[in-house]
């Protein structure tokens, strides 16, 4: 078995008195496919939050690589190799397509004020890297996101086409894992479908291990290797997606109980 | 189209070739079909030209300024807008670029301004020549800025505004009062400022012993700065780092999250615009030969928002454009000349923007409205036109036929003015065809109110004129002349 590139042990996570993740367990392996289930206020959006350091831990650890990342600025832990796109989309919308995904590029790129100013040649081949690297992610969605699109604001993309921009943009700081929050959200029937293919895609082709959030039943079953299901912050179950759907717990959790129901 | 659409709809036979209509193809076939126009193939060309070629469009012809003017009144003015223009174009980076609404911009160029006298006058009998001064003051203002960014990196919006106009006004007590600042283990107090008085015995600025003497040499230091300090700002817009900063002005969680280090972003947006300003206060300064606290206060920070606004926030060339434009307005509205000429300008091209077709008509209806009034006072009160024509070019002399002129208008002066203000915002109450009528007699009554009172003092009324242009604009065109309209999704 390959070793987990992320793992959070006992993860806790209270606003107030409200436990929002209580001492969660996770394993993500090399190259592998987990999906987040569980009724909204689950807590599964505060996991995300808490693992690329939006929120602190109030407990437990979160280990990438066998390092702690707790504690780290959210963009320290990007450039570690994580990065996430959101539920509610949060693209620079005044930006163009292609400088969107330019924009992701900082973490890994150097040049500085005084080398961008004076464009030394280091400067000039980076950009032309940066470049590069832009249209080549955004031609992972076949010609969505490709040619007169680069130079259209963010805002003129159709909503399923600004999800699969923050894809792009995800892909390139360059990262290991991707957390995918919600990706077939307000999607169509035929875009789900697409996007579950994506989500194999990127593994296939990009190389990365992907968590994903999902409500949508179908895009869970058609991509994951493991799904976790939680609900008010704890993990009540965890398996293949058959196990898990049809785990006693998970269902009380979507569809309360039957004596409950009956009253 | 959305390929492998698996969603079965009649189709119409030319489908395949058509998009729909709110799709993106839709989108950009309409964009396609926009980029045809003339403006927008002018600016298109605009885009394409070269960071020179821009740059010596604009400072080319101005290095000539000189050689065409001869008074020395107009080439301080030149001088002036040179330095504004590049005041603004640094603040520009705080405010345009990274989206932080700097309010405390103005004491970094005093403290340039300062730090340039400390290093080179009499008062501390130190006489460096610029060639270090400068340098040493850029740094000493882009560390002051980084220090002031520290404790507000974490703020943003309004609470971010508060605490830099807090730090202009902590700056603008020290000026005052740091003459007679203690020092443990030395007797005695140290005088950095004089206070109110100023300082004023700043050497004239040299450059590896070539001295700078005239207004012309000032204005082309001035023109090199502003050359260079545009040029290398828009070189690190085009940068990673300008992205980061645009990224940050869009949402800074994102950009966080999309692994750019917000706080340290924050705090070099802060660093270089201070540094921009220490450099333009240091040769405000040695032009000057003299620095007071009073040059350095929140009359000059407003101006400056002025300039960028007008200009459009995040362009570099509008916010040069509208530092140059105000600045001139500002000089050409002194006298009541030019005043009449301009505010008669601004009027026509203000109406026949906004009214278009029916600009005729509203003019035509002013002109029939100031004759009436004129027959109908001969007959009544006729010292209602025996007044004096106050205006003295041949613009006062195209209106002072049909336009009262009271004998006794010390009388009325107040009261029609107050009239006047009450009248436009009662204007902007009403809607539709009632608007348009009601535009009539109160546009008479802003020549009438102009042509009896303001036009005798147009020192006071230049400022009242700058600030009708400024709400004018930003209710036709919120994001200044040059600025890009910015686009929320709800």
């Amino acid at each position: 078995m390959t070793p987990a590139i992320l793992e959070l042990r006992g993860l806790t996570k209270a606003f107030g008195g409200l436990t929002c993740v209580n001492a969660l367990d996770l394993e993500v392996r090399e190259r592998e496919i987990v999906s987040i289930i569980g009724p909204n206020g689950a807590g599964k959006t505060t996991v995300f939050n808490v693992i690329t350091g939006i929120f602190r831990p109030d407990g437990g650890d979160i280990l990438l690589d066998g390092a702690s990342i707790v504690g780290l600025e959210p963009h320290e832990i990007t450039n570690r190799g994580v990065a996430r796109t959101f539920q509610t989309l949060r693209l620079f919308l005044n930006m163009t397509v292609k400088e969107n995904v330019m924009a992701a590029a900082y973490g890994h790129t150097k040049a500085g004020v005084l080398r961008s100013v004076l464009r030394t040649p280091g400067a000039r081949r980076e950009e032309r890297e940066i470049n590069r690297l832009a249209e080549e992610r955004l031609s992972f969605f076949g010609q969505r996101l490709m040619g007169y699109r680069w130079n259209q604001p963010a805002y003129s993309l159709s909503y399923a086409n600004r999800r699969r921009l923050e894809i792009a943009r995800a892909t390139a700081t360059n990262p290991r894992i991707l957390l995918l929050d919600e990706p077939a959200a307000g999607m169509n029937p035929s875009e789900t479908h697409e996007i579950t293919e994506l989500i194999g895609q990127l593994r296939e082709e990009g190389g990365y291990t992907i968590l994903v959030i999902e409500h949508d039943m179908h895009v869970v079953e058609g991509i994951s290797d493991r799904v976790v299901a939680l609900d008010h912050g704890v993990k009540i179950a965890e398996g293949s997606f058959e196990a898990v759907a049809t785990d006693e717990q998970v269902v009380e959790a979507y569809l309360g109980r039957r004596e409950a129901t009956t009253k | 189209m959305a390929d492998g659409d698996p969603v079965d709809l009649p189709a119409p036979p030319d489908a395949q070739n058509r998009p729909r209509i709110g799709v993106d193809e839709w989108v950009g076939q309409v964009e396609d079909r926009r980029e045809h126009g003339p403006r927008v193939r002018l600016v298109n060309a605009w885009n394409e030209l070269h960071l020179a070629a821009k740059l010596a469009i604009f400072v080319g012809p101005a290095a000539f300024l000189p050689f065409v003017v001869s008074s020395d009144y107009w080439m301080q003015v030149a001088v002036i807008t040179a330095l504004y223009a590049v005041l603004a174009v640094g603040l520009n980076v705080a405010v345009g670029f990274a989206g932080l609404l700097d309010l405390g911009y103005v004491a970094f160029f005093g403290f340039g301004a300062y730090a340039y006298t400390w290093l080179a006058s009499e008062h501390f009998d130190l006489h460096w020549d610029a060639t270090y001064a400068i340098p040493t003051v850029v740094v000493a203002s882009a560390a002051l800025g980084f220090i002031v960014g520290l404790p507000s990196r974490r703020l943003v919006g309004d609470y971010l505004a508060i605490v830099t106009l807090f730090f202009l006004f902590i700056f603008n007590t020290l000026l005052l009062n740091a003459d007679r600042i203690n020092i443990p283990f030395k007797e005695g107090s140290i005088n950095f400022t004089r206070g109110p008085n100023g300082i004023s015995t700043v050497d004239p600025m040299s450059f590896f012993g070539l001295e700078l003497r005239t207004l012309d040499h000032y204005f082309w230091l001035s023109l090199v700065t502003f050359a260079v300090v545009v040029g290398a700002l828009y070189l690190l817009n085009e940068s990673r780092t300008g992205r980061a900063w645009r990224a940050l002005r869009e949402d800074p969680l994102a950009a966080e999250l999309m692994s750019m280090p917000v706080n340290r972003l924050k705090l070099l947006a802060f660093s270089i615009g201070a540094a921009a300003a220490g450099l333009t206060g240091s040769i405000f300064a040695a032009q000057n030969g003299s620095v007071f606290p009073v040059d350095f206060d929140l009359t000059l920070l407003i101006s400056l928002y002025a300039f960028v606004i007008l200009g459009g926030a995040g362009s570099i060339l509008g916010v040069a454009i509208g530092a140059v434009t105000i600045n001139v307005a500002l000089e050409l509205l002194r006298t009541p000349e030019n005043a009449s000429f301009v505010f008669y300008f601004l009027l026509l091209v203000a109406i026949v923007a906004i009214l278009r077709r029916r600009a005729a008509a509203v003019l035509a209806g002013i002109v029939v409205l100031g004759f009436l009034l004129r027959l109908a006072a001969e007959g009544v009160k006729p010292s209602w036109t025996t007044g004096e024509d106050r205006g003295l070019t041949w613009v006062d002399r195209l209106v002072e036929d049909w336009v009262l002129l009271p004998t006794d208008i010390a009388r009325i002066d107040d009261v029609a003015y107050i009239g006047l203000i009450a009248a436009v915002l009662a204007l902007l109450q009403l809607r539709g065809f009632v608007r348009l009528a009601a535009l009539v007699p109160v546009l008479y009554l802003a020549v009438f109110v102009w042509q009896n009172v303001l036009v005798i003092q147009p020192s006071v009324a230049r400022y009242i004129m700058l600030g009708a242009m400024l709400v004018a604009l930003m209710a036709a065109r919120p994001q200044g002349l040059f600025g890009t309209p910015r686009v929320e999704i709800v």
